[in-house]
Protein backbone atom coordinates (compact mmCIF):
# COMPACT_ATOMS: atom_id res chain seq x y z
CA UNK A 1 0.00 0.00 0.00
CA UNK A 2 2.24 2.90 -1.23
CA UNK A 3 1.33 6.11 0.99
CA UNK A 4 0.61 9.97 -0.22
CA UNK A 5 2.19 12.96 1.74
CA UNK A 6 0.49 16.14 1.93
CA UNK A 7 2.08 19.28 3.57
CA UNK A 8 -0.03 22.23 5.40
CA UNK A 9 0.62 25.28 7.32
CA UNK A 10 1.86 23.92 11.12
CA UNK A 11 -1.69 23.62 12.87
CA UNK A 12 -2.45 22.52 16.32
CA UNK A 13 -3.25 19.59 19.10
CA UNK A 14 -1.00 16.14 19.05
CA UNK A 15 -0.77 13.80 16.56
CA UNK A 16 -3.73 11.12 15.45
CA UNK A 17 -4.39 8.62 13.00
CA UNK A 18 -8.28 7.42 11.12
CA UNK A 19 -10.51 6.71 8.90
CA UNK A 20 -11.37 9.57 6.94
CA UNK A 21 -15.03 11.13 6.04
CA UNK A 22 -14.40 13.96 3.34
CA UNK A 23 -16.80 16.18 1.39
CA UNK A 24 -16.38 19.12 -0.95
CA UNK A 25 -18.41 21.00 2.04
CA UNK A 26 -17.82 23.31 4.79
CA UNK A 27 -18.52 22.85 9.04
CA UNK A 28 -19.64 24.60 11.75
CA UNK A 29 -20.32 22.44 15.04
CA UNK A 30 -23.48 24.64 15.81
CA UNK A 31 -25.11 24.57 11.96
CA UNK A 32 -24.01 21.06 10.75
CA UNK A 33 -24.14 18.83 13.56
CA UNK A 34 -26.59 17.14 15.82
CA UNK A 35 -23.83 16.56 18.64
CA UNK A 36 -25.82 14.36 21.02
CA UNK A 37 -25.87 11.36 18.21
CA UNK A 38 -22.98 12.14 16.49
CA UNK A 39 -24.12 12.69 13.18
CA UNK A 40 -24.29 15.32 10.49
CA UNK A 41 -27.92 16.58 10.60
CA UNK A 42 -27.66 19.94 8.73
CA UNK A 43 -30.18 18.98 5.32
CA UNK A 44 -28.54 20.54 3.13
CA UNK A 45 -24.67 19.17 4.34
CA UNK A 46 -23.02 16.79 2.00
CA UNK A 47 -22.64 14.60 4.87
CA UNK A 48 -26.03 14.64 6.44
CA UNK A 49 -26.95 11.49 8.30
CA UNK A 50 -23.34 10.55 8.26
CA UNK A 51 -21.52 9.65 11.70
CA UNK A 52 -18.54 11.62 12.17
CA UNK A 53 -17.80 9.91 15.68
CA UNK A 54 -13.98 9.12 15.63
CA UNK A 55 -13.76 10.44 12.51
CA UNK A 56 -10.71 12.38 10.70
CA UNK A 57 -12.78 14.77 9.04
CA UNK A 58 -11.79 16.37 5.98
CA UNK A 59 -13.87 19.32 5.01
CA UNK A 60 -13.92 22.48 2.42
CA UNK A 61 -13.92 25.76 4.80
CA UNK A 62 -15.14 26.83 8.60
CA UNK A 63 -18.53 28.69 8.69
CA UNK A 64 -20.90 29.67 10.40
CA UNK A 65 -20.72 31.28 14.26
CA UNK A 66 -18.38 31.23 17.17
CA UNK A 67 -20.06 28.47 18.87
CA UNK A 68 -17.51 25.55 17.76
CA UNK A 69 -14.42 26.97 19.94
CA UNK A 70 -16.52 25.48 23.35
CA UNK A 71 -18.28 22.64 21.36
CA UNK A 72 -15.16 20.81 20.30
CA UNK A 73 -13.91 20.77 24.22
CA UNK A 74 -17.82 19.74 24.93
CA UNK A 75 -17.80 16.83 22.54
CA UNK A 76 -14.39 15.67 23.23
CA UNK A 77 -15.47 15.41 26.80
CA UNK A 78 -18.29 13.01 25.78
CA UNK A 79 -16.42 11.01 23.36
CA UNK A 80 -18.24 12.22 20.59
CA UNK A 81 -15.93 14.40 18.49
CA UNK A 82 -14.18 13.76 15.42
CA UNK A 83 -10.45 12.11 15.27
CA UNK A 84 -9.06 15.58 13.58
CA UNK A 85 -10.13 18.14 11.57
CA UNK A 86 -8.46 19.07 8.18
CA UNK A 87 -9.50 21.78 6.15
CA UNK A 88 -8.88 24.15 3.33
CA UNK A 89 -9.02 26.70 5.18
CA UNK A 90 -9.62 27.37 8.95
CA UNK A 91 -11.48 30.13 11.03
CA UNK A 92 -10.22 31.86 14.26
CA UNK A 93 -12.89 29.90 15.64
CA UNK A 94 -11.96 26.27 14.48
CA UNK A 95 -8.59 27.30 15.63
CA UNK A 96 -9.18 28.51 19.27
CA UNK A 97 -11.80 25.62 20.07
CA UNK A 98 -8.65 23.23 18.69
CA UNK A 99 -6.15 25.29 21.36
CA UNK A 100 -8.84 24.66 23.85
CA UNK A 101 -9.36 20.99 23.46
CA UNK A 102 -6.16 20.16 22.62
CA UNK A 103 -7.98 18.72 19.29
CA UNK A 104 -5.93 18.21 15.95
CA UNK A 105 -6.29 20.52 13.41
CA UNK A 106 -4.16 21.35 10.15
CA UNK A 107 -5.26 23.94 7.15
CA UNK A 108 -4.10 25.46 4.42
CA UNK A 109 -2.54 22.35 2.41
CA UNK A 110 -0.46 22.71 -0.94
CA UNK A 111 -3.49 20.90 -3.05
CA UNK A 112 -7.45 20.69 -1.99
CA UNK A 113 -7.36 18.38 0.69
CA UNK A 114 -10.97 17.40 0.04
CA UNK A 115 -9.87 16.02 -3.55
CA UNK A 116 -6.77 14.49 -2.24
CA UNK A 117 -8.13 12.39 0.67
CA UNK A 118 -11.01 9.89 -0.14
CA UNK A 119 -13.95 8.32 2.43
CA UNK A 120 -12.34 5.42 3.69
CA UNK A 121 -8.84 5.99 3.09
CA UNK A 122 -6.24 5.80 6.33
CA UNK A 123 -4.88 9.12 7.33
CA UNK A 124 -2.02 9.97 10.26
CA UNK A 125 -2.39 13.73 10.99
CA UNK A 126 0.85 15.49 12.51
CA UNK A 127 -0.16 18.70 13.40
CA UNK A 128 3.31 20.30 14.66
CA UNK A 129 4.56 19.95 11.02
CA UNK A 130 1.66 20.74 9.59
CA UNK A 131 2.13 17.30 7.44
CA UNK A 132 -0.92 14.57 6.40
CA UNK A 133 -0.10 11.08 5.93
CA UNK A 134 -2.33 9.07 3.51
CA UNK A 135 -2.82 5.61 3.02
CA UNK A 136 -5.54 4.87 0.52
CA UNK A 137 -8.24 2.66 0.84
CA UNK A 138 -8.08 -0.64 -1.03
CA UNK A 139 -10.09 -0.78 -4.24
CA UNK B 1 5.80 35.08 18.51
CA UNK B 2 7.78 37.92 20.01
CA UNK B 3 6.42 38.45 24.12
CA UNK B 4 7.06 41.57 26.00
CA UNK B 5 7.96 41.81 29.61
CA UNK B 6 5.09 41.49 31.15
CA UNK B 7 4.05 38.52 28.95
CA UNK B 8 7.26 36.28 29.98
CA UNK B 9 6.04 37.14 33.67
CA UNK B 10 2.42 36.02 32.72
CA UNK B 11 4.01 33.13 30.78
CA UNK B 12 6.28 32.39 33.73
CA UNK B 13 3.12 31.99 35.44
CA UNK B 14 4.21 34.94 37.72
CA UNK B 15 0.02 35.60 37.49
CA UNK B 16 -0.83 32.27 38.27
CA UNK B 17 -1.75 28.82 36.40
CA UNK B 18 -5.02 30.29 34.99
CA UNK B 19 -3.76 32.55 33.26
CA UNK B 20 0.10 31.18 31.93
CA UNK B 21 -2.46 28.82 30.31
CA UNK B 22 -4.55 31.17 28.86
CA UNK B 23 -1.67 33.04 27.22
CA UNK B 24 -0.50 29.77 26.18
CA UNK B 25 -3.44 29.35 24.17
CA UNK B 26 -3.24 32.64 22.98
CA UNK B 27 0.28 31.57 21.40
CA UNK B 28 -0.52 28.62 20.20
CA UNK B 29 -3.86 30.40 18.44
CA UNK B 30 -1.22 33.42 17.26
CA UNK B 31 1.50 30.65 16.13
CA UNK B 32 -1.43 29.27 14.01
CA UNK B 33 -1.88 32.64 11.78
CA UNK B 34 1.79 33.96 11.87
CA UNK B 35 1.21 36.58 14.43
CA UNK B 36 4.35 38.15 15.72
CA UNK B 37 3.00 39.54 18.57
CA UNK B 38 0.11 40.66 20.90
CA UNK B 39 -2.07 43.76 20.77
CA UNK B 40 -3.31 44.95 23.66
CA UNK B 41 -7.84 44.83 23.71
CA UNK B 42 -10.35 47.36 25.77
CA UNK B 43 -12.55 45.28 26.07
CA UNK B 44 -13.99 41.36 25.40
CA UNK B 45 -17.01 40.08 24.53
CA UNK B 46 -17.84 35.88 25.82
CA UNK B 47 -19.68 33.41 24.40
CA UNK B 48 -22.07 31.94 27.81
CA UNK B 49 -24.59 30.39 26.38
CA UNK B 50 -24.36 26.32 27.78
CA UNK B 51 -25.56 24.45 24.79
CA UNK B 52 -22.03 25.45 23.39
CA UNK B 53 -20.65 25.32 27.02
CA UNK B 54 -22.13 22.10 27.94
CA UNK B 55 -21.93 20.68 31.51
CA UNK B 56 -17.25 20.15 30.57
CA UNK B 57 -17.94 23.87 30.06
CA UNK B 58 -19.59 24.83 32.82
CA UNK B 59 -17.24 22.34 34.94
CA UNK B 60 -14.23 24.40 33.60
CA UNK B 61 -15.96 28.08 34.26
CA UNK B 62 -16.17 26.86 38.16
CA UNK B 63 -12.60 25.62 38.51
CA UNK B 64 -11.48 29.04 37.35
CA UNK B 65 -14.60 30.36 39.39
CA UNK B 66 -13.45 28.61 42.81
CA UNK B 67 -9.30 29.81 42.26
CA UNK B 68 -8.17 33.07 44.22
CA UNK B 69 -9.90 35.88 42.19
CA UNK B 70 -6.58 37.71 42.02
CA UNK B 71 -5.57 34.75 39.41
CA UNK B 72 -8.71 34.40 37.37
CA UNK B 73 -10.45 37.88 37.41
CA UNK B 74 -10.90 39.80 34.63
CA UNK B 75 -8.13 42.66 33.80
CA UNK B 76 -10.32 44.54 31.19
CA UNK B 77 -14.27 45.22 31.18
CA UNK B 78 -15.94 42.15 29.84
CA UNK B 79 -19.27 41.03 29.00
CA UNK B 80 -21.77 38.13 27.62
CA UNK B 81 -23.97 37.26 24.77
CA UNK B 82 -26.99 35.80 24.74
CA UNK B 83 -27.39 32.81 27.30
CA UNK B 84 -29.39 29.35 27.09
CA UNK B 85 -32.22 30.22 29.42
CA UNK B 86 -34.47 33.14 30.58
CA UNK B 87 -34.59 32.68 34.00
CA UNK B 88 -37.83 34.13 34.06
CA UNK B 89 -39.83 32.68 31.42
CA UNK B 90 -38.38 29.94 30.95
CA UNK B 91 -41.73 27.74 32.63
CA UNK B 92 -43.28 29.55 29.70
CA UNK B 93 -42.16 27.61 27.12
CA UNK B 94 -41.65 24.49 28.72
CA UNK B 95 -37.58 24.63 29.03
CA UNK B 96 -36.35 21.85 30.66
CA UNK B 97 -35.15 22.53 34.18
CA UNK B 98 -32.10 20.41 33.75
CA UNK B 99 -30.67 23.46 31.42
CA UNK B 100 -31.70 26.22 33.54
CA UNK B 101 -30.13 24.89 36.40
CA UNK B 102 -26.99 24.20 34.26
CA UNK B 103 -27.31 27.95 33.13
CA UNK B 104 -27.76 28.85 36.85
CA UNK B 105 -24.55 26.94 37.69
CA UNK B 106 -22.79 28.82 34.12
CA UNK B 107 -23.97 32.50 35.45
CA UNK B 108 -22.65 31.73 39.27
CA UNK B 109 -19.11 31.09 38.10
CA UNK B 110 -19.48 33.86 35.13
CA UNK B 111 -20.18 36.40 37.91
CA UNK B 112 -17.18 35.03 39.85
CA UNK B 113 -14.64 36.04 37.72
CA UNK B 114 -16.10 39.76 37.13
CA UNK B 115 -17.84 39.31 34.48
CA UNK B 116 -20.84 41.36 33.42
CA UNK B 117 -23.80 39.43 32.43
CA UNK B 118 -25.30 41.96 29.86
CA UNK B 119 -26.18 38.63 27.67
CA UNK B 120 -26.56 40.13 24.63
CA UNK B 121 -25.49 40.14 20.96
CA UNK B 122 -26.33 43.97 20.02
CA UNK B 123 -24.50 45.38 22.69
CA UNK B 124 -23.52 47.95 20.19
CA UNK B 125 -26.83 49.36 20.09
CA UNK B 126 -27.15 48.84 23.59
CA UNK B 127 -24.06 49.06 26.21
CA UNK B 128 -21.09 51.17 24.96
CA UNK B 129 -20.24 51.24 21.26
CA UNK B 130 -17.09 50.29 19.63
CA UNK B 131 -15.29 52.88 18.66
CA UNK B 132 -12.86 53.32 14.83
CA UNK B 133 -9.53 52.10 15.44
CA UNK B 134 -10.60 50.37 18.82
CA UNK B 135 -8.85 46.59 18.82
CA UNK B 136 -11.00 44.26 20.79
CA UNK B 137 -12.12 40.55 21.40
CA UNK B 138 -15.78 40.15 20.19
CA UNK B 139 -17.39 36.69 20.85
CA UNK B 140 -20.13 36.58 18.40
CA UNK B 141 -19.93 36.98 14.94
CA UNK B 142 -22.77 39.98 14.77
CA UNK B 143 -20.62 41.40 16.73
CA UNK B 144 -17.58 41.45 15.23
CA UNK B 145 -18.93 42.45 11.89
CA UNK B 146 -20.82 44.80 13.24
CA UNK B 147 -17.72 46.07 15.28
CA UNK B 148 -15.37 45.88 12.29
CA UNK B 149 -17.33 47.63 9.66
CA UNK B 150 -20.06 49.87 10.82
CA UNK B 151 -18.02 51.53 13.43
CA UNK B 152 -14.37 50.84 12.60
CA UNK B 153 -13.58 48.58 15.25
CA UNK B 154 -10.75 45.61 15.70
CA UNK B 155 -11.52 42.45 16.06
CA UNK B 156 -11.47 38.78 14.66
CA UNK B 157 -14.14 35.98 15.92
CA UNK B 158 -12.91 35.34 19.04
CA UNK B 159 -14.57 31.94 20.58
CA UNK B 160 -15.59 31.40 23.97
CA UNK B 161 -12.29 30.09 25.61
CA UNK B 162 -10.53 32.71 23.13
CA UNK B 163 -12.34 35.54 24.62
CA UNK B 164 -12.14 34.55 28.12
CA UNK B 165 -8.15 34.09 27.90
CA UNK B 166 -8.37 37.41 26.17
CA UNK B 167 -10.17 38.84 29.43
CA UNK B 168 -7.85 37.20 31.71
CA UNK B 169 -4.50 38.53 30.02
CA UNK B 170 -5.64 41.78 28.57
CA UNK B 171 -4.82 40.90 24.95
CA UNK B 172 -5.35 38.80 21.68
CA UNK B 173 -2.67 37.55 19.11
CA UNK B 174 -2.44 40.21 16.65
CA UNK B 175 -3.61 38.71 13.35
CA UNK B 176 -6.15 38.99 10.88
CA UNK B 177 -8.55 42.07 11.43
CA UNK B 178 -6.39 44.04 13.41
CA UNK B 179 -4.24 44.30 10.65
CA UNK B 180 -4.26 47.04 8.18
CA UNK B 181 -3.60 44.33 5.41
CA UNK B 182 -6.50 41.95 5.94
CA UNK B 183 -9.12 45.02 5.45
CA UNK B 184 -8.54 45.31 2.47
CA UNK B 185 -11.77 44.54 0.00
CA UNK B 186 -11.40 41.44 -1.80
CA UNK B 187 -14.31 40.89 -3.85
CA UNK B 188 -17.14 43.28 -4.97
CA UNK B 189 -20.81 43.33 -5.03
CA UNK B 190 -23.20 46.41 -7.14
CA UNK B 191 -26.67 46.35 -5.89
CA UNK B 192 -29.78 47.19 -8.17
CA UNK B 193 -32.51 47.08 -5.93
CA UNK B 194 -31.90 48.55 -2.54
CA UNK B 195 -32.97 46.31 0.06
CA UNK B 196 -36.36 47.23 1.36
CA UNK B 197 -36.65 45.62 4.95
CA UNK B 198 -34.64 44.21 7.46
CA UNK B 199 -35.39 40.61 5.82
CA UNK B 200 -34.28 41.62 2.49
CA UNK B 201 -31.18 43.28 3.79
CA UNK B 202 -30.60 39.65 5.59
CA UNK B 203 -30.88 38.22 2.53
CA UNK B 204 -28.33 40.41 0.53
CA UNK B 205 -25.92 39.17 3.44
CA UNK B 206 -27.02 35.33 3.21
CA UNK B 207 -26.64 36.05 -0.82
CA UNK B 208 -23.02 37.83 -0.34
CA UNK B 209 -22.17 34.80 2.33
CA UNK B 210 -22.61 32.23 0.42
CA UNK B 211 -19.96 33.23 -2.29
CA UNK B 212 -17.03 33.94 0.49
CA UNK B 213 -14.79 31.32 0.22
CA UNK B 214 -12.61 31.97 3.68
CA UNK B 215 -12.55 33.98 6.60
CA UNK B 216 -10.17 36.64 5.20
CA UNK B 217 -12.39 38.00 2.21
CA UNK B 218 -13.69 41.33 2.62
CA UNK B 219 -16.86 42.07 0.58
CA UNK B 220 -17.46 45.14 -1.07
CA UNK B 221 -20.74 46.64 -1.51
CA UNK B 222 -21.16 49.42 -4.01
CA UNK B 223 -24.88 51.24 -5.17
CA UNK B 224 -26.45 51.67 -2.23
CA UNK B 225 -28.15 55.05 -2.84
CA UNK B 226 -30.73 57.16 -1.25
CA UNK B 227 -30.48 57.50 2.68
CA UNK B 228 -27.90 55.95 5.02
CA UNK B 229 -29.41 52.27 5.82
CA UNK B 230 -30.01 52.33 9.46
CA UNK B 231 -28.33 50.39 12.74
CA UNK B 232 -31.07 47.95 12.19
CA UNK B 233 -30.46 47.22 8.60
CA UNK B 234 -27.02 47.00 9.00
CA UNK B 235 -27.21 44.60 11.76
CA UNK B 236 -29.47 42.24 9.90
CA UNK B 237 -27.09 42.43 6.86
CA UNK B 238 -24.04 41.86 9.46
CA UNK B 239 -25.56 38.91 10.97
CA UNK B 240 -26.31 37.16 7.87
CA UNK B 241 -23.16 38.17 5.68
CA UNK B 242 -21.13 36.26 9.01
CA UNK B 243 -23.41 33.78 9.64
CA UNK B 244 -23.50 32.60 6.07
CA UNK B 245 -19.93 33.43 4.83
CA UNK B 246 -18.34 33.26 8.26
CA UNK B 247 -17.18 36.59 7.67
CA UNK B 248 -16.09 39.47 9.70
CA UNK B 249 -15.66 43.08 7.74
CA UNK B 250 -17.36 44.60 5.54
CA UNK B 251 -17.01 47.86 3.30
CA UNK B 252 -20.21 49.67 1.98
CA UNK B 253 -19.22 52.48 -0.23
CA UNK B 254 -20.16 55.93 1.12
CA UNK B 255 -21.69 54.29 4.14
CA UNK B 256 -19.18 52.79 6.25
CA UNK B 257 -16.36 54.77 8.07
CA UNK B 258 -13.64 52.98 6.05
CA UNK B 259 -14.83 53.45 2.46
CA UNK B 260 -15.58 56.24 1.20
CA UNK B 261 -14.81 54.78 -2.37
CA UNK B 262 -13.84 52.37 -4.50
CA UNK B 263 -10.06 53.49 -4.79
CA UNK B 264 -9.58 54.15 -0.55
CA UNK B 265 -10.67 49.93 -0.13
CA UNK B 266 -9.14 48.13 -3.08
CA UNK B 267 -5.61 48.05 -4.03
CA UNK B 268 -5.09 48.62 -7.73
CA UNK B 269 -8.15 48.41 -10.32
CA UNK B 270 -11.21 46.93 -8.24
CA UNK B 271 -12.65 43.68 -9.65
CA UNK B 272 -15.43 42.92 -11.51
CA UNK B 273 -18.39 43.12 -9.57
CA UNK B 274 -21.69 40.38 -9.15
CA UNK B 275 -24.79 42.35 -9.47
CA UNK B 276 -27.82 41.65 -7.50
CA UNK B 277 -31.15 42.47 -8.81
CA UNK B 278 -34.84 41.77 -8.09
CA UNK B 279 -34.98 38.78 -9.42
CA UNK B 280 -32.07 37.83 -6.93
CA UNK B 281 -33.77 38.56 -3.97
CA UNK B 282 -37.07 36.82 -5.09
CA UNK B 283 -35.09 33.99 -5.82
CA UNK B 284 -33.32 33.73 -2.52
CA UNK B 285 -36.26 34.58 -0.34
CA UNK B 286 -38.13 31.68 -2.71
CA UNK B 287 -35.50 28.91 -0.75
CA UNK B 288 -37.36 29.80 2.06
CA UNK B 289 -40.83 29.75 0.86
CA UNK B 290 -42.08 26.38 3.04
CA UNK B 291 -43.41 23.40 1.12
CA UNK B 292 -46.98 24.32 2.52
CA UNK B 293 -48.94 26.31 4.93
CA UNK B 294 -48.31 24.93 8.19
CA UNK B 295 -46.73 27.04 10.53
CA UNK B 296 -45.70 26.41 14.57
CA UNK B 297 -43.98 29.03 15.58
CA UNK B 298 -43.11 32.56 14.70
CA UNK B 299 -39.54 33.69 16.17
CA UNK B 300 -37.88 37.31 15.89
CA UNK B 301 -34.28 36.87 17.08
CA UNK B 302 -31.06 36.38 15.80
CA UNK B 303 -30.12 38.98 16.27
CA UNK B 304 -32.17 40.35 19.43
CA UNK B 305 -34.11 42.56 18.96
CA UNK B 306 -33.22 46.76 19.11
CA UNK B 307 -36.00 49.04 21.07
CA UNK B 308 -37.00 50.64 17.44
CA UNK B 309 -37.66 46.60 16.27
CA UNK B 310 -39.48 46.01 20.00
CA UNK B 311 -42.03 48.89 18.59
CA UNK B 312 -42.64 47.97 15.37
CA UNK B 313 -43.62 44.38 16.77
CA UNK B 314 -45.54 46.30 19.19
CA UNK B 315 -47.86 48.25 16.89
CA UNK B 316 -47.93 45.17 14.58
CA UNK B 317 -49.55 42.89 17.27
CA UNK B 318 -50.95 45.86 19.67
CA UNK B 319 -55.38 44.51 19.30
CA UNK B 320 -54.66 41.20 17.24
CA UNK B 321 -55.05 37.80 18.94
CA UNK B 322 -52.28 35.58 18.16
CA UNK B 323 -54.19 31.88 17.02
CA UNK B 324 -53.69 29.62 19.89
CA UNK B 325 -51.71 26.57 18.19
CA UNK B 326 -49.15 28.94 17.06
CA UNK B 327 -45.84 30.49 19.79
CA UNK B 328 -44.74 33.47 18.98
CA UNK B 329 -41.23 34.06 20.59
CA UNK B 330 -39.49 37.59 20.45
CA UNK B 331 -35.94 37.79 22.41
CA UNK B 332 -34.28 41.12 23.34
CA UNK B 333 -31.58 41.70 25.94
CA UNK B 334 -32.38 42.44 29.64
CA UNK B 335 -31.75 46.60 28.72
CA UNK B 336 -34.40 46.51 26.07
CA UNK B 337 -36.55 44.40 27.74
CA UNK B 338 -36.85 46.58 30.64
CA UNK B 339 -37.91 49.91 28.32
CA UNK B 340 -40.01 47.89 26.47
CA UNK B 341 -41.86 47.03 30.14
CA UNK B 342 -41.51 50.77 31.34
CA UNK B 343 -42.77 51.96 27.29
CA UNK B 344 -46.05 49.60 27.25
CA UNK B 345 -44.24 47.39 24.19
CA UNK B 346 -44.20 44.52 26.20
CA UNK B 347 -47.88 44.40 27.20
CA UNK B 348 -49.11 44.99 23.72
CA UNK B 349 -46.64 42.01 22.32
CA UNK B 350 -47.82 39.89 25.81
CA UNK B 351 -52.06 40.71 25.18
CA UNK B 352 -51.88 39.33 21.32
CA UNK B 353 -50.46 36.15 22.93
CA UNK B 354 -46.62 36.50 22.56
CA UNK B 355 -43.81 35.83 24.89
CA UNK B 356 -41.04 38.28 25.10
CA UNK B 357 -37.53 36.64 25.98
CA UNK B 358 -35.06 38.73 27.47
CA UNK B 359 -31.00 37.83 27.31
CA UNK B 360 -31.30 34.74 25.24
CA UNK B 361 -31.27 34.07 21.37
CA UNK B 362 -33.69 31.50 20.52
CA UNK B 363 -30.87 29.21 18.50
CA UNK B 364 -28.98 29.22 21.55
CA UNK B 365 -31.06 27.59 24.25
CA UNK B 366 -31.26 23.88 22.90
CA UNK B 367 -33.51 24.78 20.01
CA UNK B 368 -33.67 20.87 19.42
CA UNK B 369 -35.06 19.83 22.60
CA UNK B 370 -37.58 23.20 23.04
CA UNK B 371 -38.99 21.95 19.60
CA UNK B 372 -39.48 18.59 20.44
CA UNK B 373 -40.99 19.64 24.42
CA UNK B 374 -43.00 22.38 21.90
CA UNK B 375 -44.05 19.85 18.83
CA UNK B 376 -42.35 23.09 16.86
CA UNK B 377 -41.45 21.92 13.53
CA UNK B 378 -42.49 25.02 11.18
CA UNK B 379 -40.80 28.27 12.04
CA UNK B 380 -41.38 31.27 10.40
CA UNK B 381 -38.83 34.38 11.08
CA UNK B 382 -37.84 37.36 9.30
CA UNK B 383 -34.25 36.37 10.15
CA UNK B 384 -32.16 35.72 7.48
CA UNK B 385 -29.99 34.37 10.13
CA UNK B 386 -32.04 32.21 11.54
CA UNK B 387 -33.01 30.61 8.87
CA UNK B 388 -29.66 29.80 8.14
CA UNK B 389 -29.16 28.37 11.46
CA UNK B 390 -32.50 26.13 12.35
CA UNK B 391 -32.53 23.67 9.60
CA UNK B 392 -29.75 21.36 11.29
CA UNK B 393 -31.67 21.52 14.62
CA UNK B 394 -35.00 20.22 13.08
CA UNK B 395 -37.08 22.98 12.02
CA UNK B 396 -38.13 24.07 8.14
CA UNK B 397 -37.74 27.75 8.80
CA UNK B 398 -39.78 30.64 6.21
CA UNK B 399 -38.14 33.78 5.86
CA UNK B 400 -40.39 36.58 5.35
CA UNK B 401 -40.89 40.54 6.64
CA UNK B 402 -42.13 41.00 10.15
CA UNK B 403 -45.43 41.74 8.75
CA UNK B 404 -45.91 38.09 7.10
CA UNK B 405 -45.21 36.84 9.96
CA UNK B 406 -47.16 38.82 12.22
CA UNK B 407 -49.89 37.95 9.77
CA UNK B 408 -49.21 34.36 9.79
CA UNK B 409 -49.53 33.81 13.07
CA UNK B 410 -52.50 35.39 13.49
CA UNK B 411 -54.05 33.55 10.49
CA UNK B 412 -52.37 30.28 12.33
CA UNK B 413 -50.84 29.55 8.72
CA UNK B 414 -48.43 31.00 6.91
CA UNK B 415 -49.75 33.58 4.80
CA UNK B 416 -48.36 34.59 1.27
Amino acid sequence: MSAVILKGHAGIGPAASGIALVADDNFSARYDLDRIKGVFSRPAHKLCGENYVGKMLVLNIAKGGVATAWMLHEMASRKMAPAALLLNYANPIIAQGAAFAAFPLIDRFESDITQAIQTGDHVHVDPASGQVTIEKAAG
Amino acid sequence: MRLTDAEQAILAGEQGEARRRALAQQIEIGDFFDAEDFVEVAQAHIMADTESLGEAGVAFMEELAALPPDQTRVVIPTITDPRGADFNAYERISHDEAYVALERRADTAFRALGILMTDTCINYQTMMPPVLGEHLAMGDTGVVIYSNSVQGARTNYEGGPSALAAAMTGRTPRYGFHLDQHRRGTARFVLEHRPCNWTEWGALGGMIGRQMGSYFQVPVIDGVTGPAPTSDDLKHFGAALASFGSTALFHMIGVTPEAPDLKTVFDGMPPEPVVFGTGDFESFLGEYGGDDDALDVVVFAAPQLSLLEMQKCADLLRGQQIDPDVAVLIATNPENKNASDRMGLTAAMEDAGAVVLEGVCFYQMHARELGEANGWTQLMTNSAKLTNIIGGYGYKPVLADMERCIASAVAGRVVK
